[in-house]
């Protein structure tokens, strides 16, 4: 008995579907149009620490363009060159903190540690790391932010670095932990891509301290951010190891 | 009876915009918002001119939210808007809907319009009509090629050749939103000025018989 009014409710409503729907589908129409709905969506930037649903979807995409990426690169493809005419002078300084806290690393005393999927876990000094072939470039530095810089670095090529040490080539990444604080991680193809080199000059000079001084990570096809200084250890994994910015939501694979 | 009813109601309401033109005009409409504010809060992050947008009117919070949306919601844009071109190159809608435009109708028109002596004909763009939205095809084209360039300079470095480099496709980049911008403008205004040619684009139909008086 108690369905009874139930049931009649329920003919009741059957008889309004269309009015309902039309009403469902013109108040849907308004909210997804709304600055109020735009409003709620400007909250979602990925910063907080329960991601909410669109937070999620847009990781989701941004682990979406990682793939999409790996497979646009091409790892014989080299990223334009300049002469020296064109460089930019003074190169900017970029880090996460002012080039007055630069940490300063002595070279003296300093070792590279080199750790995870590598046959030789030796660290390296300086004047070993210099005994192996240098190459240079000219090449064009681009930021996340998007302002763009052309400099000049001197180094040795990373895949003779990669293959002296001995690195498992089919593992996924390569990480770096660094003397800032800083740490990022690259994809394997990229560091074994011919105009990755683990620089120890800008110019014709040793690297200064704001450049990276030990050492930094050049890689023209990828974003600076994904160019870490003052490197103390190197690292082959197959376990995603992030990065500074990439944990709190740059994208990771971010080439060029 | 019922039938000759419906005919008769089709003949006076006919089907002014397709729904494949309505569904991809407003999933474009979505996605064309999102890459825009959260293009200006990119923008932010290293201005070329000498100004930046109010942070108020920017999509993603910071610079790596804003990139995140940037680059979720291009495949929105990009995937809405080649079921478009297909749809609009296969259904002959682009060449019987915005084709022939030539310089003599769109002076005229243009000169109708400044007067307020162009009829509103719902269904049947005017040649302004027409050549603006051969331009903002165009232009959404080039925003997204420019785009490509900006994203990939390395990889695709042949279209940022084209563009003049890395810096200047970020210039025209800019230059071809702003484009898009100053049409969004524009199609908001007249939509303003004539409200009934919203309807048409959310059920498909609109009134025949001309009773507008723009």
């Amino acid at each position: 008995m108690s369905t009874l009014p139930t049931r009649k409710a329920a003919s009741k409503l059957i008889e309004f579907r269309p009015a309902i729907q039309k009403l469902e589908r013109r108040l849907f129409l308004r909210q997804a149009l709304s600055i109020g709905a735009l409003s709620m969506l400007a909250g979602c930037d990925l910063t907080d620490d329960e991601p909410d649903a669109i937070d999620r979807v847009l990781w989701a995409m941004s682990r979406w363009n990682d793939k999409v990426q790996a497979a646009l690169f091409d790892p014989n493809k080299l990223a334009p060159t300049y002469l020296e005419s064109a460089i930019t002078n003074p190169f900017p300084f970029n880090a996460f903190y002012s080039e007055a806290r630069t940490p300063l690393v002595d070279g003296s005393t300093f070792k590279l540690e080199v750790s995870g999927l590598v046959a030789d876990k030796t660290p390296w000094t300086l004047e070993k790391l210099r005994a192996l072939p240098q190459t240079t470039q000219v090449t064009r530095h681009i930021c996340v932010e998007g302002w763009s810089a052309i400099g000049k670095w001197g180094g040795t090529p990373f895949r003779t670095f990669l293959e002296r040490v001995g690195a498992d080539m089919r593992a996924k990444y390569v990480g770096f932990k660094c003397a800032d604080k800083y740490y990022s991680s690259i994809d394997m193809a990229t560091a074994l891509h011919p105009q990755t080199i683990l620089a120890l000059d800008y110019g014709d000079k040793e690297l200064p301290p704001k450049y990276g001084y030990p050492m930094k990570l050049r890689v023209p096809t990828k974003l600076g951010f994904k160019n870490p200084k003052l490197i103390a250890e190197i690292f082959v994994t197959n376990d995603y190891p992030g990065g500074y910015w990439e944990d709190q939501g740059y994208n990771w694979f971010s080439g060029s | 009876m019922s039938q000759t009813m419906d005919v008769a109601r089709a003949k006076k309401r006919p089907v002014i915009h397709p729904l494949v033109v309505r569904i991809t005009h407003w999933v474009n409409a979505f996605a064309m918002i999102c890459m825009i504010l959260s293009g200006w809060a990119i923008y932010n992050a290293s201005p070329i001119f000498d100004f930046t947008f109010p942070r108020g009117i920017t999509l993603g919070g910071w610079l790596g939210g804003a990139l995140a949306w940037h680059f979720a919601a291009l495949w929105l844009l990009v995937v809405n808007g080649l079921v478009y071109l297909v749809y609009g190159f296969a259904s002959g809608h682009f060449r019987h809907d915005l084709l022939p435009v030539t310089p003599a109708s769109v002076w005229r028109d243009f000169r109708a319009a400044l007067t307020f002596k162009l009829e509103h004909r719902l269904g049947a763009y005017n040649a302004v009509q027409k050549l603006l939205y051969i331009v903002v095809l165009l232009l959404g084209v080039g925003v997204v090629i420019s785009g490509l360039a900006i994203w990939k300079p390395v990889q695709l470095d042949y279209i940022a050749a084209l563009l003049g480099g890395y810096d200047n496709a970020r210039i025209v980049h800019f230059l071809m939103m702003s484009g898009l911008v100053g049409f969004i403008v524009v199609h908001l205004a007249l939509v303003a000025l004539v409200p009934s040619t919203l309807l048409p684009m959310i059920t498909g139909r609109g009134k025949l018989h001309s009773e507008t008086g723009a």
